[in-house]
C-alpha cells in the first residue's frame, strides 16, 4: 500500500468517522462488497453464462428413432452402418433414407416435410449432429464397435429408443453441440454417455491399459492415437 | 453508500473468487481453444465420407502402389501400399507423399492456353478446348496437305503404356516416325539386351535375393530405380551380412553405407568393370558352368580384357589400387548370388553402351544372369492388342523419311530414341521440324545443355505442350492443352525400374478434375478424329477410358480394385536360353568388340578447365518432369541450398588451392554455361571435382521452387556415346573463379 492510500483511507483528521460503524473503508463494509462481488459472479457463472453460451436450434424436422428401430431388422446398423471398407457411415445420407422413403410411408407431418423438401428435391438433410467432435479428434467406430465390441449406448445413450429429437444446443463459441461437454457445466456426469471430452475417452482407455499401450514411455495410449 | 477504492478492490476480488467457483473460466478456456482451431484460415478438410482409393504413383519410374484417403471430394493423404511389397518394396517416398501439393499447388495450368505476342510481350490467353483441339488439328492438317507429315514430332516422358502408344499411333497414322522418348538408363540396358541376348526387354534386378551388390554409381539409397525397394534391399543385405560395394567419386549416402567404397575417377566405371572381369577370368574364378553352357565369345572376351584391362592399367584410369580391384573382384566372384548394377544416380540418364555391356558381362561371368539374386531378363510388356494401323500414301512417304534423331538408323542401330539428337537436328536445320508435341516431360529443364534446348525450341514454329504444370517447356509452347494430374485420371503404367515381377500399375482418379483440364488420351483421340480419314479410323474408341478398359480387358476389375496387376511369373531362368542365333548370351562378337575397344566418351573440353563438374541425384529433389514440391524443398540441407543460393561442393584441398573458403561466392564456368554459386567444403568430394545436385535452379514454377539454386543441366553439355549415340553425359570440365 502506498503512502497515498494511507492518507486517503484514513481521512485527514486521522480519527474514525462518527456517522457510521460501517463506514466506507471499514472491514464489514469491505466484506460486504466482497460478498456482493462473489454473489454476482456466482449468478453470472452458474445462471447467465450457460444461457448465453448455448443457442438452441431445432432439427430440420422431427424424427423418431424408436419408430424406425421397430421397422428395421439390423438395429442401429441398419441406418448407421459400416461401409465395406470398414469405415463408418455416420448420419444417414439422403440415399439411405430414400431406400424406404421414396414415397410417403405414413401420415406424419415430419415425413411430409422430408419428402417434400428433401427427398423430392434430392437435397441432403442438414442434420445437426449431437456427437460431432472437433476436427483434431480422430475417432474410429470400427475400432470401438467392431473391435472392442462396445455397444452404441455406452457413448450415445438411449437415443435409439427416443421418440423425438431433443433441441440441438450449439455452443456459440465453438460451434459444437452441448453434448460434447455434457449437460452439466460442472463437467460432472451420471452416465457414461453424458459427456465426451478427452478425459471421458481417456477414462476407458486407461481402464483397459493392457490393450492401450501405444506409448512406449507411458505404457498408455499415445497422443497420436486420437490426435492425428 | 460511498464506493471507496478498497471496496471496489474487494468487489473485484469477490467477483474473481466467485468466478473461480463457477465453471465459467474453465469452460471458456476450453471453448476458446476449440474456437481457435476453427479460425477460417486454418486448413481443415471438409467433413464428408472418408474413402480410400488404390492407385499408382506416376511421379517416377518406380510406379509405387499408393492408397489415397479422400474426405468428400478432397484428397487428404497419400500412403504407400504395403501389400504391394513385392512390386515396389511398399511405402512411398518423399515425393510420392508430397503428391497432393502437385494436385492442389499453384503452378497448375488452369485450362487450355494460347500464346499471344503483343507489342513484344508474351502472354497466355485462355481458350476453349474446342478451339485448342481445332488449332492443333488445323496445323497438323496443313502440314500434311503440304506433304510434310514427317515434320511433326512428339517428345514424351515415357514410351510404354497406352497413352504414349496412342501418341505413337497418332504419329504413325499421320505419317511421322518421330516419336521420341526422354532418355534414361533403361535405354542403355535395352540396347545391351538386344545386342547380347537378342531380346527386346528390360533388366530386372533381383535385389531381394542377392548377397553381394556391386553398384557402379547407382544411388541405391537416393532414389535409384524403385527407391523404396532398393532401400529395403540394402537394409536387408546389411542385416544378413551381405556386401555392398559402391563405385562412385563422391561419398554419397549409398557410398557411406557401403562396406567397400571405391572412390573412382568419374567416368571410368566401364574400365573398372572390365578390369574386374579380367581378374575374375585370369584367376579362374568365373562360373564355368554358366559360361560354357550359356555364353559365346568367352575366349575373345578374355583375350580382350587381358590385353587392355590388366589391373595396373585399370588402376591408372580409375584411380583405384590394383589390389583393391582384385580383392573386390574376387569377393564378387566368391559371393553366392552376386549382382552388379548399372546406372548412375537415380538411373534417369543413360550410360555408355560400353559401360552397361561391361557390367552385364560381370554378371554373366559369375552366372548371375536369370538366376536368383541376379540380373533378370524381363520381356517388354505387350498387352496392347490394337488393330494394325492402315497407312495411306502420305503416311507411308512420311514414315519412309525416317527419324530426325537418327535412332534405329545405320548410324545408331542399337537405340530407340535420342532426344538430344532431335535437339541437334532442330538446331542444325530449322524447318525440318515444324511442329513438336510435348507430353509428360520438361526437356527445356531436364535435358543437358538446357539453354541450347531452349534456343532450339525457339526455332520450332509450333509447339504444343500437354503439361499439367506451367514448367519451363510449357512456357515455350504456342498452345498448352493441360493434362489431368495423376490423381485425377486413369492410366496404365507398366513398371520397369528393375522390377523382377512384371507389373502394370493403374492410375485411378482419386478426385474429379479440379480444373479445366483434359486427359491426354482424350486429347490425342480428339486430334485424331479431327484429322479424319485413316487417322480417325485408327482410333475406334469413344474416349480414352473405353480404350483403356478394352485394352486391359479381363484384368480391369481386379486392377481397378487393387490399383495394379502383377504377374505370377517367377524370374526367368537361363535354361530357357536366349534369343540370339546360337541361343547363347553373347559376351563378345564383332559388334561388341568394337564397342569394348572404343574409348569411353569423354567430357567436352575447351579452354582451360582444370576441374570436373559432376552432378548427383538426391532423393530430396526431383529432376524430371515434375518440379520438387514445397514439402521436399524444405528438407534440402543448407549446405546445398540456402535461401535462393545454390552451393557447389568441393574438397577442402581444392578449395584451398583456389583460394575459396566455405561460404564464398564463386562463378562456376563450363564450356556451355556459367552460374554464380556458393562454395561448400566437403571431404566426401574427390579433389579436383565439383559436385552439385540435379533438380534445382528452375526458372518456372512458383516461389517455392523458382530461382532456387542452379540448374546443373545448364552447365553440362551432351556427351555422345560413340557406340550407341546415347547422351551419356556424366559431367563436364569446369573452372571455379572467386566472385
Ligand atoms: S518412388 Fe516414385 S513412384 Fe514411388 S512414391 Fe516415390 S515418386 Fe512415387
Amino acid at each position: 500500500m502506498s503512502s497515498n492510500d494511507h492518507v486517503n483511507t484514513h481521512g485527514t483528521a486521522g480519527e474514525p468517522d462518527p456517522s457510521s460503524h460501517h463506514a466506507p473503508g471499514s472491514f464489514p463494509h469491505i466484506l460486504l462488497f466482497f460478498i456482493i462481488g462473489l454473489a454476482l459472479s456466482l449468478v453470472v457463472g452458474w445462471g447467465i453464462f450457460p444461457k448465453l453460451l448455448y443457442s438452441q436450434k431445432s432439427q430440420p424436422f422431427g424424427f423418431s428413432h424408436k419408430v424406425h428401430l421397430e421397422q428395421v431388422d439390423q438395429g442401429c446398423q441398419s441406418c448407421h452402418f459400416f461401409r465395406e471398407d470398414g469405415t463408418f457411415s455416420g448420419s444417414p445420407r439422403l440415399a439411405q433414407c430414400l431406400e424406404c422413403h421414396e414415397e410417403m410411408q405414413g401420415q406424419s407431418e415430419d415425413e411430409a416435410i422430408f419428402v417434400k423438401e428433401y427427398a423430392s428435391k434430392g437435397r441432403e438433410v442438414p442434420w445437426l449432429v449431437y456427437a460431432r467432435q472437433p476436427d483434431c479428434v480422430f475417432f474410429s467406430h470400427t475400432a470401438h464397435v467392431l473391435g472392442a465390441k462396445m455397444d452404441c449406448v455406452t457413448c450415445h445413450g438411449h437415443i435409439g429408443t427416443s421418440d423425438s429429437l431433443k433441441p440441438y444446443e450449439e455452443n456459440r463459441i465453438t460451434g459444437y453441440s452441448r453434448d460434447i461437454w455434457g449437460p452439466s457445466l460442472t463437467g460432472l456426469k451420471h452416465n457414461s454417455w453424458d459427456r465426451m471430452k478427452m478425459d471421458d475417452c481417456a477414462e476407458c482407455h486407461a481402464k483397459y491399459d493392457v490393450l492401450h499401450d501405444s506409448s512406449v514411455q507411458t505404457k498408455r495410449d499415445a497422443c497420436f492415437v486420437c490426435h492425428k | 453508500m460511498k464506493l471507496s477504492r478498497r471496496c471496489f478492490l474487494s468487489f473485484v476480488l469477490g467477483g474473481a473468487a466467485g468466478t473461480a467457483l463457477t465453471p465459467l473460466p474453465w469452460k471458456l478456456t476450453d471453448d476458446l481453444s476449440i474456437w481457435s482451431q476453427n479460425w477460417p484460415w486454418t486448413p481443415v478438410p471438409p467433413d464428408g465420407a472418408t474413402n480410400f482409393v488404390n492407385s499408382t504413383c506416376e511421379l517416377c519410374p518406380a510406379h509405387c502402389g499408393i492408397t489415397v484417403r479422400t474426405v468428400a471430394d478432397r484428397a487428404v493423404k497419400i500412403e504407400g501400399q504395403e501389400e504391394n511389397a513385392n512390386k515396389t518394396g511398399g511405402g512411398a517416398c518423399l515425393l510420392g507423399l508430397s503428391g497432393l501439393q502437385l494436385l492442389y499447388g499453384p503452378t497448375r495450368v488452369q485450362g487450355p492456353l494460347k500464346r499471344i505476342e503483343e507489342n513484344g510481350t508474351i502472354r497466355f490467353q485462355p481458350i476453349s478446348w474446342q478451339q485448342a483441339i481445332d488449332e492443333v488439328v488445323a496445323k497438323m492438317a496443313e502440314l500434311r496437305s503440304q506433304g510434310k507429315p514427317q515434320s511433326v514430332a512428339c517428345l514424351s516422358g515415357r514410351d510404354v503404356g497406352t497413352v504414349p502408344q496412342l501418341f505413337k499411333r497418332l504419329l504413325k497414322a499421320y505419317g511421322s516416325a518421330n516419336f521420341v522418348s526422354m532418355p534414361s538408363v533403361e535405354d542403355a540396358y535395352a540396347s545391351a539386351l538386344r545386342l547380347t541376348q537378342g531380346i527386346d526387354g528390360f533388366v530386372g534386378l533381383d535385389v531381394e535375393n542377392t548377397d553381394f551388390i556391386l553398384s557402379f554409381g547407382s544411388a541405391l539409397l537416393d532414389g535409384y530405380g524403385s527407391p523404396q525397394r532398393m532401400m529395403q534391399a540394402v537394409g536387408r543385405l546389411k542385416k544378413q551380412r551381405g556386401t555392398l560395394v559402391q563405385a562412385e567419386s563422391r561419398l554419397s549416402n549409398t557410398a557411406a553405407k557401403a562396406d567397400i567404397w571405391l572412390a573412382i575417377k568419374p567416368g571410368s566405371e566401364a574400365a573398372l568393370a572390365l578390369g574386374m572381369a579380367q581378374v575374375i577370368i585370369s584367376r579362374g574364378r568365373y562360373n564355368s558352368d554358366f559360361v560354357n553352357a550359356h555364353t559365346e565369345g568367352f575366349d575373345s572376351f578374355a583375350a580382350m580384357v587381358k590385353e587392355k584391362y590388366a589391373p595396373s592399367a585399370v588402376a591408372e584410369v580409375t584411380g583405384i589400387a590394383p589390389e583393391v580391384i582384385a580383392q573386390t573382384a574376387l569377393a564378387f566372384a566368391g559371393a553366392k548370388n552376386p549382382l552388379a548394377i548399372c546406372g548412375r544416380g537415380k538411373g534417369q540418364t543413360p550410360v555408355s553402351l560400353k559401360e552397361v555391356l561391361a557390367i552385364q558381362a560381370l554378371n554373366a561371368l559369375v552366372g548371375s544372369i536369370n538366376r536368383k539374386g541376379g540380373a533378370q531378363t524381363m520381356p517388354t510388356y505387350d498387352y496392347l492388342n490394337w488393330p494394325a494401323v492402315e497407312l495411306d500414301v502420305t503416311a507411308q512417304t512420311g514414315i519412309a523419311k525416317g527419324r530426325l534423331d537418327g535412332a534405329g538408323s545405320d548410324k545408331y542401330p542399337h537405340v530407340g530414341s535420342l532426344a538430344h539428337r532431335l535437339i541437334e537436328a532442330i538446331d542444325a536445320s530449322a524447318g525440318e521440324l515444324q511442329m513438336l508435341l510435348v507430353a509428360e516431360c520438361n526437356p527445356c529443364y531436364s535435358l543437358p545443355d538446357s539453354d541450347k534446348v531452349k534456343a532450339a525450341f525457339e526455332k520450332i514454329p509450333f509447339i504444343v505442350s500437354f503439361s499439367s504444370f506451367m514448367d519451363e517447356t510449357a512456357r515455350q509452347a504456342d498452345l498448352i492443352l493441360p493434362n489431368h494430374v495423376y490423381l485425377e485420371r486413369y492410366e496404365d503404367v507398366p513398371v520397369m525400374a528393375g522390377t523382377v515381377q512384371p507389373t502394370i500399375g493403374l492410375c485411378q482418379p482419386v478426385v474429379s478434375p479440379l480444373l479445366n483440364t483434359q486427359h491426354l488420351g482424350d486429347s490425342i483421340i480428339k486430334i485424331a478424329l479431327g484429322l479424319q480419314g485413316n487417322i480417325a479410323k485408327a482410333f475406334p474408341w469413344k474416349n480414352y477410358e473405353s480404350c483403356l478398359m478394352e485394352t486391359l480387358g479381363d484384368q480391369w476389375p481386379l486392377m481397378s480394385d487393387q490399383g495394379y496387376w502383377a504377374s505370377e511369373a517367377a524370374a526367368s531362368s537361363s535354361e530357357r536360353g536366349f534369343s540370339t542365333a546360337s541361343g547363347k548370351l553373347i559376351l563378345m562378337n564383332g559388334t561388341l568388340g568394337a564397342i569394348f575397344m572404343a574409348e569411353a566418351p569423354v567430357t567436352a573440353s575447351g579452354g582451360d578447365y582444370p576441374l570436373q563438374l559432376i552432378p548427383y541425384d538426391s532423393i530430396r529433389l526431383t529432376s524430371g518432369y515434375v518440379g520438387t514440391p514445397p514439402f521436399m524443398i524444405k528438407t534440402v540441407e543448407d549446405t546445398v541450398l540456402k535461401g535462393q543460393e545454390g552451393f557447389v561442393a568441393l574438397n577442402p584441398e581444392t578449395g584451398k588451392s583456389l583460394g575459396l573458403a566455405s561460404g564464398d561466392m564463386a562463378t562456376l564456368i563450363t564450356p556451355v554455361g556459367q552460374a554464380s554459386v556458393r562454395v561448400h567444403h566437403d571431404d566426401g568430394v574427390m579433389p579436383g571435382v565439383l559436385s552439385m545436385p540435379r533438380g534445382l535452379g528452375h526458372s518456372a514454377y512458383d516461389s517455392f521452387l523458382a530461382a532456387k539454386g542452379v540448374n546443373i543441366n545448364q552447365l553440362i553439355g551432351t556427351m555422345e556415346d560413340p557406340a550407341s549415340g546415347l547422351d551419356a553425359a556424366w559431367g563436364i570440365r569446369a573452372k571455379l573463379v572467386k566472385a
